[in-house]
């Protein structure tokens, strides 16, 4: 792991990455939405609401990633001082951060025609919505550091102190079990059929790779901020 | 270890209880009693709404309320030096996070529980649900008191934290209020177990959290 703490060699390694995940991932993604869209029949029951729940449910799944990749690049950062762990889980936080809200517009529309109504106060879809906000202030903190010149293992602490939430997430469907259906997928086994499974399997996969592409490129930006102000400090130390 | 921890903990109940040296004020007990007025102005006198909705209204004051005090809890103290000046002397800033929890809830929770007493009263809550809300009170406030003894480290090497306080506070804060008011509607029990779970939880955690944050903030 240590190998990647010289931002010299992650950067080689991720100039050829960051276009490779991004390109990927929106091929995959393009392919399993449009395979969602016309390729799949109309579910039983919600009809033709269904499609929606191949962004929904990705979203979902990497809004809950996101901010795991925040809890274990700040614990990698508190534990080892991994200088990348620090670039890592800012640059996790806005992907993580809009694809929670895109997770919850989606729910949200799909929810009119299922449910009635645009919101309902159930525990998955209000634990989301307290994640989106752990997003915003872990931002904001992140950015407060940031421009005080703080040290940055202020917001690793708020990362791993957020990471309570997101098993409370998890368990939330069995707490406040209302109108949100109980989890479908388990491992081992599904309710789902495999005509929908397998397009939201690769929706999933091309959402990740999205994911992928959007931390890296984001990391590159960060260290090529850091670089330039450096580089500014030492033209001013010269002059 | 034991006799300084216990001088620091005299030192902090004298700084932050009402009146203090440092400044503690009865700031935030106001605060809440206003937020308790300005309900009623917001959706009229009417007297079988504001009973049935009054314990909610007490939660979301006591959580406003307990913004107000972070950016004196921690950042005078840091600034001053006495976290290093306690370092150099071997007390880990873990036990001084701890203790400074207590003192806070002291300086905090008991007051409030007090000014939900003329709250309800404004908003007509009957006695059953006040009792509740006091249960409530009761189990919630250590919890609230962590929280914000956690953010108050957090910020306050920053020199906008007091800005960030709120914003950090209030996701963190959202499950207490969530089983705390949802212990007024149904069973009652179940929800003040869980307020009181989740104070336990952040009480265990926010010590060693805050104490990480005191460490950081000096480098």
């Amino acid at each position: 792991m240590h190998g990647f703490a010289n931002p010299t060699r992650f950067l080689k390694l991720a100039r050829w990455l960051t276009p490779l995940l991004l390109g990927s991932g929106l091929v995959v993604a393009a392919i399993a939405l449009a395979w969602g869209l016309f390729a799949v029949p109309p579910d039983r029951l919600m009809g033709d609401t269904v499609r929606i729940l191949f962004i929904h449910v990705p979203a979902a799944w990497l809004g809950m990633g996101g901010w795991t990749a925040i809890a274990i690049a700040s614990l990698v950062e508190l534990v080892w001082r991994h200088p990348l762990a620090t670039v890592a889980a800012r640059a996790a936080a806005v992907p993580g951060a809009g694809f929670t809200a895109i997770c919850l517009l989606t729910g949200s529309i799909w929810a009119r025609p299922t449910w009635g109504t645009w919101w309902v106060w159930d525990g998955r879809l209000t634990s989301f919505l307290v994640l989106l906000f752990l997003y915003f202030a872990y931002i904001a903190l992140a950015g407060a550091v940031e421009r005080d010149g703080a040290s940055s293992r202020i917001p690793a602490i708020f990362g791993l102190v957020g990471a309570v939430n997101v098993p409370i997430i998890n368990r939330s469907v069995v707490w406040w079990n209302s109108l949100h259906q109980p989890p479908s997928i388990t491992i081992g086994k599904s309710a789902i059929d495999p005509a929908f499974l397998w397009p939201l399997l690769a929706a999933t996969i091309g959402f990740s790779l999205l994911f992928g592409g959007i931390v890296l490129a984001r990391m590159r930006m960060l260290l090529a901020d850091i670089q330039a102000e450096a580089r500014l400090r030492r033209k001013a130390m010269e002059a | 270890m034991t006799g300084a921890l216990w001088r620091i903990f005299l030192r902090d109940c004298a700084l932050l209880v009402p009146g203090g040296r440092g400044g503690g004020s009865l700031l935030p007990l106001l605060f809440f009693l206003a937020v308790a007025m300005l309900y009623p102005f917001a959706v009229g006198p009417d007297a079988p709404l504001l009973a049935r909705t009054g314990g909610g209204v007490v939660w979301v004051a006591a959580l406003l309320a307990a913004i107000l005090p972070l950016d004196r809890l921690i950042a005078p103290d840091l600034e001053r030096g006495f976290f290093d000046q306690w370092a150099l002397r071997g007390i880990a800033e873990e036990a001084v996070m701890a203790v400074r929890i207590v003192a806070h809830w002291l300086s905090f929770g008991p007051l409030l529980m007090l000014a939900a007493l003329p709250a309800a009263a404004l908003l007509g809550i009957d006695g059953s649900t006040l009792r509740t809300v006091e249960l409530g009170l009761l189990a919630g406030t250590p919890g609230l008191a962590a929280i914000g003894v956690l953010i108050a480290a957090l910020t306050a090497s920053l020199r906008s934290g007091a800005a960030l306080a709120g914003l950090l506070l209030i996701p963190l804060a959202v499950p207490i209020l969530i089983f705390g008011a949802g212990s007024l509607s149904t069973g009652g029990e179940s929800g003040l177990a869980l307020t009181a779970a989740i104070s336990l939880v952040l009480l265990a955690i926010t010590p060693f959290a805050a104490g990480g944050a005191i460490r950081a903030a000096r480098d």
